[in-house]
């Protein structure tokens, strides 16, 4: 499957990415030139398999639901690039 | 003295230091030292030698008082995908730019509880994602290794190219990498040392960057196999933060070496003989099964029939993982951030500007088969075709119990080959995917020398959790070997020095 400069545009924006304008037919032809090989799976019949969702044979462990580490703050936005108090400070989003 | 502290193994350094005959302190400063001329090799991201001599004259004061750990001043370096607690990581790429993680990862932790020294943050691929180490924000590692009558600068592999250049250049006594799809074993087999990737499960995974959580898996450099087996004796574990890593007991993995591998079924798998693969490839590959052989193992042909789709199942489970991982990246809590008016123009900037391209690239083909009306047809039918390729082990595991393969299709390349094409690169890691689809234990042991005089790995798999056999496995193999070549870094006085080219 070959993807088109709008397909490419589209995935681009579901994944938050910018693209210069130059940047979207190359990348076409390397993500369509990437799917065209993976495709090939689509000769392998798989009508009667179930996926593999885990990769180890293992119940999932439960614990309980309780506060463990409390609530270290400054640890949490100590490495944001820009900060106010307690707060994480981005563009304003409301108007 | 310096040279010789640093020509030492991690096992032989741990017993000078026993009998006293030097302190943690001067094999810090050793390596130190050789870290500090080997800069030209670009291996590793962050040094930390003040914390190295500091970390080191409180492992002598622990051995001073009876207190010493299971690698009590012996000097690491931790692939930048570790958290460490303090310092700086990166993961290669400039989205993380200055962050400084609060905590400290579960692996890197428990080498520090053991008394490990640290001597640095080892450059990588980009979170991972890469076979040579070049499409590292912080630039290329130079291989330690050079053809023979040829100064081109080599790839050390990847993506942890600078722990395994590090440990072939000597400027530690061990190191930590992760493997998702051969990113230990790959770099080990392209720098002559030994790097082993644990069963999924084996180490936690707690603290390290995420790049496709189902494969994901930390595991150690050495320039032995005892010295990998004592490092995988401190990193492996149960972590309550992990919630797949698994609760049960870490076995001795040392005292498995002197085991031997007689009466071992050892399984060549009929699949890896793959179209195009170098002779002396092959040829180094029946050797290994010679060996075997001769220390009294039994050589199974079994076939692995779905291995020819491992790596096209990879390149879609893999990239979706990464995908939905690196969604955190968004500038708004850590790392770097694009100037922007608006929110959505803060992260789409942010990340076109923070990832490079290849990070870009699996971003974009994860989000694509994720994508609505798109799912089922990629990665549903990859985990189904992955279901496949695990059967297929499970099946041939109950013939035989290891199995042998080469580590990596050629030697390590030149820096600048195989860029303009992903699915060229790709294919660095035929050999070392399907086990990690698998979730398999692996290990890459030197074993030969390529007609232009660079080292060639051997590739053990074993069956889940059993790092037993595969280290006496690979500890057979390494004595039959005797692979005792040294890079040419060591005798040429550093590349840049040299004339070398970058």
């Amino acid at each position: 499957m070959s993807l088109d400069k709008a397909t490419v545009l589209h995935i681009a924006r579901l994944a938050r990415i910018a693209l210069g304008a130059d940047e979207v037919e190359p990348l076409a032809a390397e993500l369509s030139s990437i799917l065209a090989w993976i495709e090939e799976l689509n000769e392998v019949d798989t009508e009667a398999v179930a996926p593999m969702t885990s990769v180890v044979e293992m119940r999932l462990p439960r614990r309980a639901d309780e506060v463990t580490d409390g609530a270290p703050v400054e640890n949490v936005i100590r490495n944001a690039p820009e900060k106010s108090d307690s707060f994480f400070v981005v563009p304003k989003v409301v108007g | 003295m310096s040279d010789a502290l640093t020509a030492l193994s991690l096992a032989e350094a741990r017993s000078g230091l026993a009998e006293g005959a030097f302190s943690a302190r001067e094999l810090a400063d050793a390596h130190i030292k050789a870290a500090e001329g080997a800069r030209d090799l670009n291996t590793l991201i962050t040094e930390t030698f003040e914390r190295a001599l500091a970390d080191a004259g409180r492992s002598d004061e622990r051995r001073a008082k009876g207190e010493a750990g299971a690698l009590e001043g012996i000097p690491l370096v931790i692939k930048d995908i570790f958290c460490t607690e303090g310092v700086l990581t990166t993961a290669g790429s400039h989205i993380l730019d200055g962050f400084t993680p609060p905590y400290e990862s579960t692996v890197s932790a428990n080498l520090w509880k053991a008394g490990a020294v640290l001597v640095g943050k080892s450059n990588m691929d980009e979170f991972a994602m890469g076979s040579s180490n070049m499409a590292s924000h912080y630039g290329p590692v130079i291989n330690p290794w050079r053809r023979a009558g040829d100064n081109a600068a080599l790839v050390p592999g990847g993506s942890s190219g600078g722990s395994a250049a590090a440990i072939a250049a000597r400027l530690c006594l061990g190191a930590t990498g992760t493997d998702t799809g051969g990113s230990i074993r790959q770099p080990a087999s392209f720098c002559g040392v030994v790097g082993l990737k644990p069963t999924y499960g084996r180490c936690s995974r707690y603290g390290i960057v995420a790049f496709a959580s189902s494969l994901d898996q930390a595991g150690p450099f050495g320039r032995t196999v005892r010295d990998a087996a004592i490092l995988l004796g401190v990193m492996a574990g149960h972590d309550p933060r992990d919630s797949t890593s698994v609760e049960r007991p870490v076995p001795d993995y040392e005292a498995a070496l002197d085991q031997g591998v007689k009466g071992l079924r050892v399984g060549v798998p009929a699949e890896y003989r793959v179209e195009g693969m170098p002779e002396e490839i092959d040829r180094l590959w029946r050797a290994g099964a010679a060996w075997l052989e001769e220390a009294g193992a039994e050589i199974v042909e079994v076939s692995l029939p779905h291995t020819r789709y491992a790596l096209a199942t990879y390149y879609i489970i893999a990239p979706a993982e990464a995908s939905a991982n690196l969604a955190r990246y968004d500038g708004a809590r850590y790392g770097y951030r694009a100037p922007a008016k608006s929110l959505l123009e803060m992260y789409e900037k942010t990340r076109a500007e923070g990832f490079g391209a290849e990070v870009r690239r699996r971003v974009l083909i994860g989000t694509y088969v994720l994508s609505a009306g798109y799912y089922d047809a990629y990665y549903l039918k990859a985990q189904k075709v992955r279901k496949l390729i695990a059967t297929d082990f499970a099946q041939a595991f109950e013939r035989v119990d290891v199995m042998l393969t080469p580590t990596a299709p050629s030697a390590a390349f030149a820096v600048g080959e195989k860029m303009d094409d992903p699915v060229a690169m790709y294919l660095n890691d035929v050999f070392t995917v399907p086990a990690s689809l698998a979730g398999l234990p692996g290990v890459s042991v030197p074993a030969g020398l390529s007609g232009e005089g660079l080292p060639l790995g051997l590739q053990v798999i074993a069956r889940p959790f059993d790092e037993e056999t595969l280290l006496r496995t690979a500890e057979a193999l390494e004595r039959a070997a005797g692979f005792e070549a040294e890079p040419s870094y060591l005798s040429s006085g550093g590349y840049l020095s040299s004339g070398g080219s970058r």
